[in-house]
């Protein structure tokens, strides 16, 4: 059986992204290889969201080149994406996972259904309109649907910035558990503590730009430049 | 004239009542089951698909919505009489037609309400199927199926439209007794000829149909709801 091509690593080469006279990313150089999460966090309006929406080739850049593993195109099927706030189809839990699997071009088999509600813990509320879970619930049901596309890249936008502690760390401890099992993790936050928690290394963004790369432990111990240090310590940056 | 007599003759079970009500009943269902084989994938199809001339098309479509149904009437009628081009079909003052003419009315109302319904619900979707890559053809049934409820008022208000008309069927139609004769064609004619108990009797048990199948659908509409979320 032929091996399917890697999306590894996603390289932005001098990347811009502008709508109309805005510009979103300025001139992005940067390398996510394979390995561990590699967490991009900054202010609101830093770019986090519109950097993995190319990542995910949701958009293309206005200027500069991104390639996927050596290649112009992303493999689509081994991506995955959770938004924020994931739209949940009017259907019961079970059948929003069997709609990703079906759109994924995977069998839409029982027991793969129940696998992947077991593993994100929604198996008892399989029948429960989708709709009607709460928040947290939502943001777990939307993990297993782009589980369900069995992805070598999982981008996750904020995955938890509206839920409560508890339901935080029940999504965090999904995270990390794809995350050791091999799935590549491309998340974006502004919750230092989450970074600190779940990061390999950090892109620290501001304003567009990245303005740090670094293993998670270096930048949060010996940040490399101003704005870093004053953003660990509570600082505001604008 | 009484209200007495015209309650006696729905209460009575008059059969000529009951086959003029029945008659109308197939006619509107017939035309709103066409229409929406049509409307409901035209809709949705026009709110997803960006093509050359999509906009007229959708402003000709939502000019349809306020077609005079007498206008459409004579339309078949030019169409299916027998020097018409279908007039070899023989659909002339026969019930088919009337279902065609009715159809055309109410396939703009289906289609026009389909599309708001599905352009409201792919701006919330749009993202999501992105990431998903889910292909135009199972965009549009995730998106006709999840928007289910909205529909069934499209339908709904195609239905209204149909059991109300009078015009296009009176034309298509004819009139005819014991054939073509609908409960808004019948009161029409018996108000003319003066015997309105039969016409408010005919009024009375429209207004009820309409209100029992509008109450149904609804009821079966919030179990639905319910139960999907």
């Amino acid at each position: 059986m032929r091996a399917e091509p890697s999306n590894l690593p996603i390289v932005f080469d001098d990347v811009s992204l502008r709508v109309g006279a805005i510009t979103l990313l300025d001139r992005i150089g940067l390398g996510i290889p394979a390995g561990s999460p590699t967490v991009l966090v900054g202010p609101n309006g830093a770019g986090k969201t519109s950097l993995i929406r190319l990542g995910m080739a949701l958009a293309a850049p206005s200027s500069g080149h991104i390639n996927w593993g050596g290649r112009e195109q992303p493999h689509m099927a081994r991506c995955a994406m959770v938004f924020q706030r994931p739209v949940m189809l009017r259907r019961s839990a079970a059948q929003n996972v069997a709609f990703a699997l079906v759109a994924a071009g995977r069998a839409r088999s029982g027991g793969r259904i129940a696998a992947l509600l077991d593993q994100v813990g929604l198996a008892p509320l399989a029948d429960r309109p989708a709709r009607r879970l709460s928040g947290g619930e939502q943001q777990r049901l939307a993990l297993a649907r782009a589980l369900a596309r069995d992805p070598e890249v999982l981008f996750l936008d904020e995955p938890t910035a509206s839920l409560d502690p508890a339901a935080t760390k029940a999504v965090e401890d999904i995270v990390v558990s794809v995350a050791v099992a091999g799935i590549k993790i491309v998340l974006t936050t502004h919750d230092l503590g989450q970074a600190r928690r779940i990061g390999g290394d950090i892109v620290f963004l501001v304003r567009g730009r990245v303005v740090e790369h670094a293993p998670a432990e270096r930048f949060f111990t010996a940040p490399a430049t101003h704005e870093a240090a004053t953003f660990i310590q509570g600082g505001l940056v604008l | 004239m009484s209200d007495g007599s015209a309650w006696q003759l729905v209460i009575g079970g008059d059969a000529g009542l009951y086959a003029i009500v029945w008659l109308s009943l197939l006619v509107s269902v017939a035309a709103v089951a066409l229409a929406s084989v049509v409307g409901l994938p035209l809709g949705a199809f026009l709110a997803l698909v960006d093509f050359p001339g999509r906009t007229t098309l959708v402003v000709i479509l939502n000019a349809c919505l306020g077609l005079p149904p007498v206008v459409v009437g004579l339309a078949f009628y030019l169409m299916l009489s027998r020097s018409g081009p279908f007039g070899f079909l023989g659909l002339l003052f026969t019930p088919h037609g009337m279902i065609l003419a009715q159809a055309f009315l109410v396939m703009p109302i289906v289609a026009a309400l389909t599309r708001q319904s599905i352009e409201d619900l792919w701006r919330e979707y749009r993202e999501e199927f992105g990431a998903m890559r889910v292909t135009p053809l199972r965009r549009i049934a995730a998106l006709l199926w999840d928007a289910r409820f909205s529909l069934v008022t499209a339908v709904l208000a195609g239905f209204g439209r149909a059991a109300a008309e009078v015009g296009a069927v009176m034309i298509v139609g004819g009139n005819i007794d014991g054939f073509t004769r609908t409960m808004t064609t019948a009161i029409a004619l018996e108000t003319s000829k003066g015997d309105l108990p039969l016409a408010l009797g005919l009024g009375l048990v429209l207004i009820a149909l309409i209100v029992a199948v509008n109450a149904l659908v609804w009821g079966v509409r919030r179990i639905g709801e319910r139960a999907a979320g």
